[in-house]
Protein backbone atom coordinates (compact mmCIF):
# COMPACT_ATOMS: atom_id res chain seq x y z
CA UNK A 1 0.00 0.00 0.00
CA UNK A 2 1.42 3.47 -1.42
CA UNK A 3 2.15 6.40 1.45
CA UNK A 4 -0.68 8.35 -0.10
CA UNK A 5 -3.59 5.68 -0.20
CA UNK A 6 -2.92 5.26 3.55
CA UNK A 7 -3.18 9.12 4.39
CA UNK A 8 -6.59 9.02 1.96
CA UNK A 9 -7.63 5.67 3.85
CA UNK A 10 -7.10 7.51 7.32
CA UNK A 11 -8.83 10.88 6.58
CA UNK A 12 -11.88 9.32 4.48
CA UNK A 13 -12.65 6.63 7.64
CA UNK A 14 -12.16 9.73 9.98
CA UNK A 15 -14.44 11.33 7.98
CA UNK A 16 -17.10 9.03 7.83
CA UNK A 17 -16.90 7.79 11.50
CA UNK A 18 -17.37 11.84 12.24
CA UNK A 19 -20.16 11.67 9.73
CA UNK A 20 -21.67 8.96 11.13
CA UNK A 21 -21.75 9.14 14.78
CA UNK A 22 -22.20 13.25 15.11
CA UNK A 23 -23.99 13.94 11.97
CA UNK A 24 -26.38 11.16 12.28
CA UNK A 25 -26.63 8.35 15.08
CA UNK A 26 -26.29 10.85 18.14
CA UNK A 27 -28.97 13.05 16.96
CA UNK A 28 -30.91 10.26 15.52
CA UNK A 29 -30.55 8.95 19.16
CA UNK A 30 -31.83 12.14 21.03
CA UNK A 31 -34.40 12.33 18.91
CA UNK A 32 -35.28 8.55 19.06
CA UNK A 33 -36.22 9.32 23.01
CA UNK A 34 -37.73 12.29 21.73
CA UNK A 35 -40.01 9.84 19.42
CA UNK A 36 -40.19 7.71 22.31
CA UNK A 37 -41.88 10.17 24.43
CA UNK A 38 -43.86 11.47 21.95
CA UNK A 39 -45.32 7.83 20.57
CA UNK A 40 -45.53 6.38 24.00
CA UNK A 41 -48.38 9.38 24.67
CA UNK A 42 -49.61 9.24 21.60
CA UNK A 43 -50.67 5.19 22.01
CA UNK A 44 -52.18 5.97 25.58
CA UNK A 45 -54.32 9.14 24.79
CA UNK A 46 -52.07 11.64 26.10
CA UNK A 47 -50.26 14.51 24.29
CA UNK A 48 -46.30 14.37 25.23
CA UNK A 49 -43.72 16.72 25.22
CA UNK A 50 -44.98 19.44 22.94
CA UNK A 51 -44.05 22.83 24.42
CA UNK A 52 -40.11 23.18 24.25
CA UNK A 53 -39.47 24.83 21.09
CA UNK A 54 -35.77 25.31 20.40
CA UNK A 55 -34.02 28.57 22.16
CA UNK A 56 -36.27 31.09 19.67
CA UNK A 57 -38.57 31.01 22.53
CA UNK A 58 -35.92 32.92 23.90
CA UNK A 59 -35.75 35.73 21.22
CA UNK A 60 -39.50 36.09 20.57
CA UNK A 61 -40.80 32.94 19.11
CA UNK A 62 -42.78 32.39 22.30
CA UNK A 63 -46.10 32.59 19.70
CA UNK A 64 -45.40 30.49 17.22
CA UNK A 65 -42.81 27.70 19.22
CA UNK A 66 -46.26 25.92 20.16
CA UNK A 67 -45.62 24.61 16.65
CA UNK A 68 -42.12 23.42 17.07
CA UNK A 69 -44.02 20.59 18.10
CA UNK A 70 -41.77 19.96 21.57
CA UNK A 71 -38.62 19.74 19.30
CA UNK A 72 -36.23 21.23 20.89
CA UNK A 73 -37.06 18.99 24.04
CA UNK A 74 -33.51 16.68 23.13
CA UNK A 75 -32.08 19.88 23.82
CA UNK A 76 -33.47 20.20 26.94
CA UNK A 77 -32.78 16.71 28.05
CA UNK A 78 -29.09 17.19 27.41
CA UNK A 79 -28.69 20.47 29.12
CA UNK A 80 -30.27 18.87 32.50
CA UNK A 81 -28.12 15.62 32.51
CA UNK A 82 -24.88 18.57 32.05
CA UNK A 83 -26.45 20.62 34.52
CA UNK A 84 -27.25 17.74 37.42
CA UNK A 85 -25.00 16.50 40.54
CA UNK A 86 -22.76 13.53 39.31
CA UNK A 87 -23.41 11.90 42.51
CA UNK A 88 -21.32 9.16 43.34
CA UNK A 89 -22.28 7.08 46.34
CA UNK A 90 -19.60 6.21 48.81
CA UNK A 91 -20.01 2.53 49.30
CA UNK A 92 -19.33 1.83 45.46
CA UNK A 93 -16.24 0.18 44.00
CA UNK A 94 -15.08 3.43 42.09
CA UNK A 95 -13.33 2.34 39.23
CA UNK A 96 -15.92 -0.36 37.99
CA UNK A 97 -18.51 2.37 38.53
CA UNK A 98 -16.95 4.73 36.47
CA UNK A 99 -15.70 2.41 33.33
CA UNK A 100 -19.46 0.86 33.42
CA UNK A 101 -21.14 3.61 31.89
CA UNK A 102 -18.73 3.60 28.79
CA UNK A 103 -18.46 0.26 28.65
CA UNK A 104 -21.97 0.06 27.86
CA UNK A 105 -21.99 3.07 25.59
CA UNK A 106 -18.87 2.11 23.22
CA UNK A 107 -19.33 -1.22 22.12
CA UNK A 108 -22.84 -0.11 20.54
CA UNK A 109 -20.76 2.71 18.57
CA UNK A 110 -18.11 0.65 17.78
CA UNK A 111 -20.81 -1.86 15.98
CA UNK A 112 -21.61 0.64 13.50
CA UNK A 113 -18.04 0.80 12.28
CA UNK A 114 -19.15 -2.40 10.19
CA UNK A 115 -22.37 -1.09 9.12
CA UNK A 116 -22.58 -0.22 5.25
CA UNK A 117 -24.83 2.99 5.37
CA UNK A 118 -24.78 3.77 2.20
CA UNK A 119 -23.21 2.99 -1.43
CA UNK A 120 -20.36 5.04 -2.68
CA UNK A 121 -19.96 8.80 -2.68
CA UNK A 122 -17.13 9.66 -5.11
CA UNK A 123 -16.14 6.38 -4.92
CA UNK A 124 -15.55 6.22 -1.45
CA UNK A 125 -17.29 3.41 0.39
CA UNK A 126 -20.26 4.08 2.85
CA UNK A 127 -18.74 2.12 5.44
CA UNK A 128 -16.25 3.19 7.90
CA UNK A 129 -14.51 -0.40 8.25
CA UNK A 130 -15.49 -2.72 5.17
CA UNK A 131 -13.97 -5.97 7.05
CA UNK A 132 -15.03 -9.43 5.29
CA UNK A 133 -16.39 -11.13 8.60
CA UNK A 134 -18.57 -7.65 9.49
CA UNK A 135 -20.88 -9.68 10.73
CA UNK A 136 -19.29 -11.62 12.94
CA UNK A 137 -17.42 -8.35 14.27
CA UNK A 138 -20.52 -6.58 15.23
CA UNK A 139 -21.82 -9.92 17.34
CA UNK A 140 -18.43 -10.22 18.77
CA UNK A 141 -18.87 -6.22 19.59
CA UNK A 142 -22.21 -5.51 20.72
CA UNK A 143 -21.59 -9.21 23.49
CA UNK A 144 -19.21 -6.63 25.35
CA UNK A 145 -21.89 -4.46 26.19
CA UNK A 146 -22.81 -6.79 28.66
CA UNK A 147 -20.01 -6.06 30.61
CA UNK A 148 -21.46 -2.49 30.94
CA UNK A 149 -24.37 -3.40 32.46
CA UNK A 150 -22.80 -6.50 35.10
CA UNK A 151 -20.07 -3.62 35.91
CA UNK A 152 -22.63 -1.62 36.69
CA UNK A 153 -24.23 -3.81 39.08
CA UNK A 154 -21.55 -5.38 41.10
CA UNK A 155 -20.04 -1.87 41.52
CA UNK A 156 -22.89 -0.29 42.33
CA UNK A 157 -22.91 -2.34 45.53
CA UNK A 158 -26.40 -2.68 46.54
CA UNK A 159 -28.81 -5.22 45.47
CA UNK A 160 -31.06 -4.15 42.99
CA UNK A 161 -28.35 -3.13 40.39
CA UNK A 162 -26.82 -6.26 41.48
CA UNK A 163 -29.98 -8.48 40.59
CA UNK A 164 -30.29 -6.45 37.56
CA UNK A 165 -26.63 -7.29 36.70
CA UNK A 166 -27.47 -11.17 37.14
CA UNK A 167 -30.44 -11.06 35.17
CA UNK A 168 -28.79 -9.13 32.23
CA UNK A 169 -25.83 -11.31 31.92
CA UNK A 170 -28.50 -14.45 31.56
CA UNK A 171 -30.53 -12.85 29.36
CA UNK A 172 -27.96 -11.48 26.91
CA UNK A 173 -25.68 -14.75 26.54
CA UNK A 174 -29.17 -16.82 26.02
CA UNK A 175 -30.53 -14.52 23.36
CA UNK A 176 -26.80 -13.88 21.58
CA UNK A 177 -26.89 -17.79 20.89
CA UNK A 178 -30.29 -17.46 19.08
CA UNK A 179 -29.11 -14.03 17.36
CA UNK A 180 -26.41 -15.65 16.25
CA UNK A 181 -27.92 -18.79 14.77
CA UNK A 182 -30.98 -16.74 13.34
CA UNK A 183 -28.33 -15.09 11.40
CA UNK A 184 -27.30 -17.55 9.63
CA UNK A 185 -30.01 -18.55 7.15
CA UNK A 186 -28.91 -14.75 5.66
CA UNK A 187 -25.56 -16.29 5.31
CA UNK A 188 -25.91 -19.31 3.67
CA UNK A 189 -28.05 -17.39 1.03
CA UNK A 190 -25.44 -14.56 0.66
CA UNK A 191 -22.69 -16.42 0.93
CA UNK A 192 -20.43 -14.28 2.75
CA UNK A 193 -20.46 -12.87 6.09
CA UNK A 194 -19.12 -9.27 4.65
CA UNK A 195 -22.22 -6.95 5.19
CA UNK A 196 -21.22 -4.48 2.17
CA UNK A 197 -21.79 -8.03 0.12
CA UNK A 198 -24.79 -9.06 1.58
CA UNK A 199 -26.46 -6.01 0.72
CA UNK A 200 -24.78 -6.61 -2.55
CA UNK A 201 -26.82 -9.94 -2.73
CA UNK A 202 -30.01 -8.46 -2.22
CA UNK A 203 -29.65 -5.54 -5.09
CA UNK A 204 -29.37 -8.01 -7.60
CA UNK A 205 -31.18 -10.80 -6.02
CA UNK A 206 -34.36 -8.88 -4.37
CA UNK A 207 -34.37 -7.71 -0.70
CA UNK A 208 -34.37 -10.83 1.91
CA UNK A 209 -37.90 -10.24 3.21
CA UNK A 210 -39.36 -8.96 -0.12
CA UNK A 211 -37.80 -11.04 -2.73
CA UNK A 212 -40.08 -9.00 -5.19
CA UNK A 213 -37.52 -6.39 -5.17
CA UNK A 214 -35.60 -8.42 -7.75
CA UNK A 215 -37.37 -8.27 -11.42
CA UNK A 216 -35.99 -11.59 -12.30
CA UNK A 217 -38.11 -12.89 -9.33
CA UNK A 218 -37.53 -16.78 -9.11
CA UNK A 219 -39.68 -19.80 -8.04
CA UNK A 220 -36.88 -20.65 -5.69
CA UNK A 221 -36.85 -17.65 -3.69
CA UNK A 222 -40.14 -18.23 -2.95
CA UNK A 223 -39.44 -21.53 -1.00
CA UNK A 224 -36.73 -19.63 0.18
CA UNK A 225 -38.73 -17.25 1.84
CA UNK A 226 -40.20 -19.12 3.92
CA UNK A 227 -36.88 -19.73 6.71
CA UNK A 228 -35.95 -16.09 5.88
CA UNK A 229 -39.52 -14.99 7.52
CA UNK A 230 -38.63 -17.37 10.58
CA UNK A 231 -34.99 -16.14 10.58
CA UNK A 232 -36.49 -12.60 10.72
CA UNK A 233 -38.86 -12.74 13.49
CA UNK A 234 -36.21 -15.05 16.01
CA UNK A 235 -33.51 -12.71 15.25
CA UNK A 236 -35.88 -9.62 15.72
CA UNK A 237 -36.81 -11.24 19.24
CA UNK A 238 -33.68 -11.92 20.01
CA UNK A 239 -32.53 -8.44 18.66
CA UNK A 240 -35.56 -7.05 21.57
CA UNK A 241 -33.87 -8.98 24.27
CA UNK A 242 -30.44 -8.16 23.27
CA UNK A 243 -31.14 -4.43 23.68
CA UNK A 244 -32.97 -4.39 26.70
CA UNK A 245 -36.22 -3.30 25.53
CA UNK A 246 -39.39 -4.23 26.54
CA UNK A 247 -40.95 -7.17 26.55
CA UNK A 248 -37.33 -8.10 27.32
CA UNK A 249 -36.43 -5.15 29.81
CA UNK A 250 -35.56 -7.75 33.22
CA UNK A 251 -32.55 -5.86 33.95
CA UNK A 252 -34.06 -2.64 34.05
CA UNK A 253 -37.49 -3.57 34.90
CA UNK A 254 -38.58 -0.70 37.04
CA UNK A 255 -41.56 -2.23 38.49
CA UNK A 256 -39.35 -4.86 40.36
CA UNK A 257 -35.88 -3.49 40.71
CA UNK A 258 -36.49 0.50 40.88
CA UNK A 259 -33.92 0.86 38.06
CA UNK A 260 -32.08 -2.35 37.64
CA UNK A 261 -28.44 -2.03 37.14
CA UNK A 262 -28.70 1.68 36.65
CA UNK A 263 -30.03 2.53 40.20
CA UNK A 264 -27.20 3.98 41.89
CA UNK A 265 -26.33 5.89 39.00
CA UNK A 266 -27.22 9.98 38.04
CA UNK A 267 -26.18 12.79 35.58
CA UNK A 268 -23.88 11.71 32.75
CA UNK A 269 -23.16 8.64 33.70
CA UNK A 270 -26.78 7.76 33.67
CA UNK A 271 -27.20 9.31 30.85
CA UNK A 272 -24.70 7.06 29.30
CA UNK A 273 -26.45 3.91 29.76
CA UNK A 274 -29.57 5.57 28.47
CA UNK A 275 -28.04 7.03 24.99
CA UNK A 276 -26.40 3.00 24.77
CA UNK A 277 -29.51 1.42 24.90
CA UNK A 278 -30.63 3.99 22.02
CA UNK A 279 -27.29 3.39 20.46
CA UNK A 280 -27.39 -0.36 20.54
CA UNK A 281 -31.25 0.02 19.54
CA UNK A 282 -29.99 2.01 16.91
CA UNK A 283 -27.43 -0.38 15.74
CA UNK A 284 -29.47 -3.62 15.94
CA UNK A 285 -31.96 -1.77 13.70
CA UNK A 286 -29.00 -0.83 11.22
CA UNK A 287 -28.21 -4.93 11.34
CA UNK A 288 -31.66 -5.62 10.66
CA UNK A 289 -31.96 -3.34 7.61
CA UNK A 290 -28.49 -4.84 6.19
CA UNK A 291 -29.39 -8.24 6.55
CA UNK A 292 -33.08 -8.50 6.02
CA UNK A 293 -34.62 -5.16 4.08
CA UNK A 294 -31.85 -4.34 1.39
CA UNK A 295 -29.80 -2.19 3.39
CA UNK A 296 -29.34 1.08 1.06
CA UNK A 297 -31.14 -0.24 -1.67
CA UNK A 298 -34.75 0.90 -2.82
CA UNK A 299 -35.99 -0.04 -6.41
CA UNK A 300 -35.27 2.46 -8.85
CA UNK A 301 -32.91 3.92 -7.24
CA UNK A 302 -29.23 4.32 -8.44
CA UNK A 303 -26.10 3.77 -6.58
CA UNK A 304 -23.43 6.64 -5.97
CA UNK A 305 -21.92 5.25 -9.29
CA UNK A 306 -25.23 6.10 -10.98
CA UNK A 307 -25.34 2.32 -11.77
CA UNK A 308 -28.74 0.43 -11.42
CA UNK A 309 -32.07 3.20 -11.25
CA UNK A 310 -34.71 3.16 -13.36
CA UNK A 311 -35.94 7.02 -12.22
CA UNK A 312 -35.52 9.21 -15.37
CA UNK A 313 -32.79 11.60 -14.75
CA UNK A 314 -30.60 13.55 -16.53
CA UNK A 315 -27.16 11.68 -17.50
CA UNK A 316 -24.17 13.93 -18.26
CA UNK A 317 -21.15 12.41 -19.49
CA UNK A 318 -18.49 10.91 -17.73
CA UNK A 319 -15.92 12.32 -15.60
CA UNK A 320 -17.66 16.21 -15.79
CA UNK A 321 -18.46 17.91 -12.80
CA UNK A 322 -22.53 17.28 -13.04
CA UNK A 323 -21.87 13.61 -13.62
CA UNK A 324 -19.86 13.92 -10.62
CA UNK A 325 -23.01 15.77 -8.40
CA UNK A 326 -25.11 13.42 -9.51
CA UNK A 327 -23.63 10.66 -8.42
CA UNK A 328 -23.04 12.47 -5.40
CA UNK A 329 -26.46 13.50 -4.90
CA UNK A 330 -27.45 9.39 -5.41
CA UNK A 331 -25.02 8.30 -2.98
CA UNK A 332 -26.55 11.01 -0.03
CA UNK A 333 -29.76 9.77 -1.49
CA UNK A 334 -28.78 6.01 -0.39
CA UNK A 335 -27.81 7.01 2.55
CA UNK A 336 -30.99 8.92 3.54
CA UNK A 337 -33.12 5.69 2.24
CA UNK A 338 -31.22 3.50 4.84
CA UNK A 339 -31.43 5.91 7.68
CA UNK A 340 -35.15 6.14 6.56
CA UNK A 341 -35.25 2.79 6.96
CA UNK A 342 -33.56 2.58 10.01
CA UNK A 343 -36.16 5.16 11.51
CA UNK A 344 -39.41 3.07 10.32
CA UNK A 345 -38.16 -0.02 12.65
CA UNK A 346 -37.42 2.21 15.25
CA UNK A 347 -40.63 3.40 15.25
CA UNK A 348 -41.65 -0.04 15.12
CA UNK A 349 -39.57 -0.76 18.52
CA UNK A 350 -41.21 1.73 20.23
CA UNK A 351 -44.47 0.75 19.50
CA UNK A 352 -43.68 -2.54 20.19
CA UNK A 353 -42.79 -1.26 23.83
CA UNK A 354 -45.91 0.40 24.39
CA UNK A 355 -48.02 -2.45 23.53
CA UNK A 356 -46.48 -5.74 25.06
CA UNK A 357 -46.02 -6.30 29.15
CA UNK A 358 -42.40 -7.59 30.18
CA UNK A 359 -42.23 -11.09 30.51
CA UNK A 360 -41.98 -12.97 33.47
CA UNK A 361 -37.62 -14.67 34.20
CA UNK A 362 -38.58 -18.24 33.75
CA UNK A 363 -41.01 -17.28 31.01
CA UNK A 364 -37.93 -15.32 29.09
CA UNK A 365 -35.41 -18.42 29.72
CA UNK A 366 -38.12 -20.72 28.46
CA UNK A 367 -38.10 -18.88 25.30
CA UNK A 368 -34.97 -18.25 24.53
CA UNK A 369 -33.27 -22.09 25.26
CA UNK A 370 -36.79 -23.98 24.39
CA UNK A 371 -38.08 -22.42 21.56
CA UNK A 372 -36.10 -19.67 19.63
CA UNK A 373 -32.78 -21.64 20.05
CA UNK A 374 -34.30 -24.47 18.49
CA UNK A 375 -36.34 -22.78 15.75
CA UNK A 376 -33.11 -20.75 14.82
CA UNK A 377 -31.33 -24.29 14.70
CA UNK A 378 -33.90 -25.93 12.58
CA UNK A 379 -34.10 -23.31 10.03
CA UNK A 380 -30.62 -23.42 9.51
CA UNK A 381 -30.75 -27.13 8.02
CA UNK A 382 -34.17 -26.09 6.65
CA UNK A 383 -31.90 -23.11 4.64
CA UNK A 384 -29.68 -25.58 3.85
CA UNK A 385 -31.73 -28.26 2.68
CA UNK A 386 -33.91 -25.80 0.64
CA UNK A 387 -30.27 -24.65 -0.74
CA UNK A 388 -29.05 -27.92 -1.78
CA UNK A 389 -32.31 -28.87 -3.23
CA UNK A 390 -32.83 -25.82 -5.39
CA UNK A 391 -29.13 -25.22 -6.47
CA UNK B 1 -60.65 -24.37 52.67
CA UNK B 2 -57.38 -24.62 50.25
CA UNK B 3 -58.41 -25.30 46.57
CA UNK B 4 -56.83 -25.68 43.76
CA UNK B 5 -56.97 -23.51 41.08
CA UNK B 6 -56.66 -25.92 37.59
CA UNK B 7 -54.65 -23.51 35.07
CA UNK B 8 -56.70 -23.45 32.13
CA UNK B 9 -54.96 -25.81 28.88
CA UNK B 10 -54.15 -23.29 26.02
CA UNK B 11 -54.05 -24.34 22.73
CA UNK B 12 -51.73 -24.51 20.56
CA UNK B 13 -52.07 -20.94 19.02
CA UNK B 14 -52.51 -19.48 22.45
CA UNK B 15 -49.55 -20.66 23.21
CA UNK B 16 -47.67 -19.11 20.55
CA UNK B 17 -48.47 -15.50 21.74
CA UNK B 18 -48.07 -14.16 18.63
CA UNK B 19 -52.27 -14.42 17.66
CA UNK B 20 -52.20 -11.88 21.02
CA UNK B 21 -49.13 -9.58 20.22
CA UNK B 22 -50.93 -8.67 17.29
CA UNK B 23 -54.16 -8.31 18.42
CA UNK B 24 -52.18 -5.85 21.27
CA UNK B 25 -50.30 -3.91 18.56
CA UNK B 26 -53.49 -3.32 16.67
CA UNK B 27 -55.08 -1.82 19.68
CA UNK B 28 -52.50 0.42 20.16
CA UNK B 29 -52.42 1.38 16.70
CA UNK B 30 -55.82 2.61 17.09
CA UNK B 31 -55.12 4.25 19.65
CA UNK B 32 -52.35 6.73 18.09
CA UNK B 33 -54.79 6.35 14.92
CA UNK B 34 -57.27 8.19 16.60
CA UNK B 35 -55.17 10.09 19.00
CA UNK B 36 -53.38 11.52 14.90
CA UNK B 37 -56.78 12.32 13.51
CA UNK B 38 -57.53 14.51 16.82
CA UNK B 39 -61.04 12.16 17.36
CA UNK B 40 -58.95 11.26 21.25
CA UNK B 41 -60.71 14.23 23.51
CA UNK B 42 -57.47 15.61 25.26
CA UNK B 43 -56.43 17.38 28.50
CA UNK B 44 -57.42 21.29 28.28
CA UNK B 45 -53.62 22.81 26.90
CA UNK B 46 -53.56 26.13 29.04
CA UNK B 47 -51.99 28.54 28.27
CA UNK B 48 -53.76 28.87 24.82
CA UNK B 49 -57.12 27.41 26.15
CA UNK B 50 -58.27 28.76 29.27
CA UNK B 51 -61.41 27.51 31.81
CA UNK B 52 -62.80 31.41 30.92
CA UNK B 53 -65.80 29.64 29.19
CA UNK B 54 -66.30 26.85 30.94
CA UNK B 55 -66.89 28.72 34.11
CA UNK B 56 -69.68 28.67 36.12
CA UNK B 57 -72.26 31.87 37.60
CA UNK B 58 -70.96 30.98 40.91
CA UNK B 59 -67.27 30.88 40.68
CA UNK B 60 -65.26 32.34 43.29
CA UNK B 61 -62.46 34.11 41.86
CA UNK B 62 -60.80 37.14 42.74
CA UNK B 63 -62.25 39.75 45.06
CA UNK B 64 -62.46 43.13 43.45
CA UNK B 65 -64.47 46.33 44.30
CA UNK B 66 -67.28 47.69 41.52
CA UNK B 67 -68.87 51.39 40.76
CA UNK B 68 -72.75 51.38 40.36
CA UNK B 69 -73.86 52.73 37.14
CA UNK B 70 -73.48 56.37 37.91
CA UNK B 71 -69.39 55.93 38.41
CA UNK B 72 -69.80 56.15 42.34
CA UNK B 73 -68.00 53.93 44.54
CA UNK B 74 -70.19 51.47 46.13
CA UNK B 75 -67.85 51.08 48.77
CA UNK B 76 -68.98 53.06 51.68
CA UNK B 77 -65.53 51.85 54.00
CA UNK B 78 -67.70 50.16 56.69
CA UNK B 79 -65.30 47.71 56.84
CA UNK B 80 -67.54 44.72 57.70
CA UNK B 81 -65.32 42.91 55.05
CA UNK B 82 -61.99 43.62 57.29
CA UNK B 83 -63.59 42.82 60.11
CA UNK B 84 -65.16 39.39 58.66
CA UNK B 85 -62.09 38.04 56.24
CA UNK B 86 -60.70 35.00 58.14
CA UNK B 87 -56.84 35.47 57.10
CA UNK B 88 -57.50 39.03 57.67
CA UNK B 89 -56.54 40.38 53.99
CA UNK B 90 -58.44 43.03 54.18
CA UNK B 91 -57.15 46.46 55.05
CA UNK B 92 -59.04 49.26 54.34
CA UNK B 93 -58.11 53.20 55.39
CA UNK B 94 -61.52 55.41 55.88
CA UNK B 95 -61.80 58.78 54.56
CA UNK B 96 -64.55 61.41 54.44
CA UNK B 97 -66.43 62.31 51.40
CA UNK B 98 -66.06 65.81 51.13
CA UNK B 99 -68.71 68.25 51.26
CA UNK B 100 -68.61 69.64 47.45
CA UNK B 101 -68.87 66.22 46.53
CA UNK B 102 -72.14 65.16 44.29
CA UNK B 103 -72.25 61.76 46.98
CA UNK B 104 -72.11 63.63 50.03
CA UNK B 105 -74.70 62.25 51.80
CA UNK B 106 -73.03 59.22 51.14
CA UNK B 107 -70.64 60.94 54.09
CA UNK B 108 -67.39 58.10 53.89
CA UNK B 109 -65.76 56.38 51.56
CA UNK B 110 -62.03 54.18 51.26
CA UNK B 111 -59.29 55.90 51.19
CA UNK B 112 -56.95 53.05 50.80
CA UNK B 113 -58.65 49.84 50.20
CA UNK B 114 -56.07 46.65 50.31
CA UNK B 115 -56.21 43.28 49.21
CA UNK B 116 -53.44 40.92 49.59
CA UNK B 117 -53.85 38.43 47.32
CA UNK B 118 -50.90 36.10 49.27
CA UNK B 119 -53.47 35.68 52.33
CA UNK B 120 -56.52 35.88 50.33
CA UNK B 121 -58.77 32.04 50.69
CA UNK B 122 -61.81 33.22 48.01
CA UNK B 123 -63.92 32.38 50.74
CA UNK B 124 -66.39 34.30 49.38
CA UNK B 125 -67.27 35.88 53.07
CA UNK B 126 -66.47 39.94 52.23
CA UNK B 127 -69.11 39.80 49.19
CA UNK B 128 -71.72 38.01 51.56
CA UNK B 129 -71.53 40.23 54.67
CA UNK B 130 -70.89 44.13 52.16
CA UNK B 131 -74.26 45.72 52.86
CA UNK B 132 -73.88 48.01 49.71
CA UNK B 133 -73.13 45.40 47.53
CA UNK B 134 -69.58 46.77 46.47
CA UNK B 135 -66.99 43.78 47.04
CA UNK B 136 -67.56 40.96 44.01
CA UNK B 137 -65.57 37.88 43.59
CA UNK B 138 -64.84 37.72 39.88
CA UNK B 139 -63.50 34.95 37.69
CA UNK B 140 -60.24 35.96 37.39
CA UNK B 141 -58.27 32.58 38.78
CA UNK B 142 -54.47 33.30 37.56
CA UNK B 143 -53.08 35.94 40.14
CA UNK B 144 -49.35 36.28 39.77
CA UNK B 145 -46.65 38.35 40.51
CA UNK B 146 -42.62 38.54 40.92
CA UNK B 147 -42.87 40.35 44.58
CA UNK B 148 -45.13 40.70 47.40
CA UNK B 149 -45.91 43.99 46.75
CA UNK B 150 -47.08 43.05 43.60
CA UNK B 151 -49.61 40.69 45.04
CA UNK B 152 -51.22 43.43 47.21
CA UNK B 153 -54.25 44.90 45.30
CA UNK B 154 -54.68 48.36 45.93
CA UNK B 155 -57.75 50.23 45.05
CA UNK B 156 -57.14 51.38 41.55
CA UNK B 157 -56.22 47.59 40.82
CA UNK B 158 -59.37 46.59 42.64
CA UNK B 159 -61.56 49.15 40.47
CA UNK B 160 -59.71 47.84 36.97
CA UNK B 161 -60.41 44.19 37.85
CA UNK B 162 -64.27 44.95 38.87
CA UNK B 163 -65.61 47.56 36.69
CA UNK B 164 -68.85 48.71 36.93
CA UNK B 165 -72.01 47.01 38.33
CA UNK B 166 -75.67 47.60 38.52
CA UNK B 167 -77.06 46.50 41.64
CA UNK B 168 -80.08 45.95 43.85
CA UNK B 169 -79.17 48.99 46.13
CA UNK B 170 -80.66 51.85 45.37
CA UNK B 171 -80.75 54.11 48.48
CA UNK B 172 -78.23 56.49 47.15
CA UNK B 173 -79.56 56.91 43.75
CA UNK B 174 -80.46 60.86 44.35
CA UNK B 175 -84.02 59.82 41.88
CA UNK B 176 -85.10 57.30 44.09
Amino acid sequence: MDYTDIIFLTATSLAKTIFLIFLVVLPMVSYTVYAERRVSALIQDRVGPNRTGFPLSLIGGKDWSPFLGGLGQPIADAVKFLLKEDFVPGHVNKLYFWIAPTLSMMPALVTLAAIPFGSTILGVPMVVANINVGLLFMFAISSVSVYGIVLAGWSSNSKYPFLGGIRSTSQMISYELCMGLSAVPVLLIAGSTSLPKIVEFQIHNGWMIFPFTNPHFHFSQFLLWVPIIIAFVTFTISMFAETNRLPFDLPESETELVAGYHTEYSSMKFALFFLGEYTAMIAGSALIVVLFFGGYHLPGIPNGNGEGGFIPFPHFATGTFLHAAVNVFWGLVNITVFFGKVAVLLLCFIWIRWTLPRFRYDQLMKLGWLYLFEIALVNIFLTAGILAFTH
Amino acid sequence: MAYVVQRPNLTWKEKMYLPSIVAGLAITFKHLKRMLKGETKVVMQYPEEKWDSHMPEHYRGAPTLVKDEHDRERCVACQLCEFICPPRAITIIPEEIPAESKFAKVEKRPKEFEIDMIRCIYCGLCEEVCPEQAIFLRKDYAITGTTRAEMKHDKAKLYELGGVMDGLVHKWNPKK
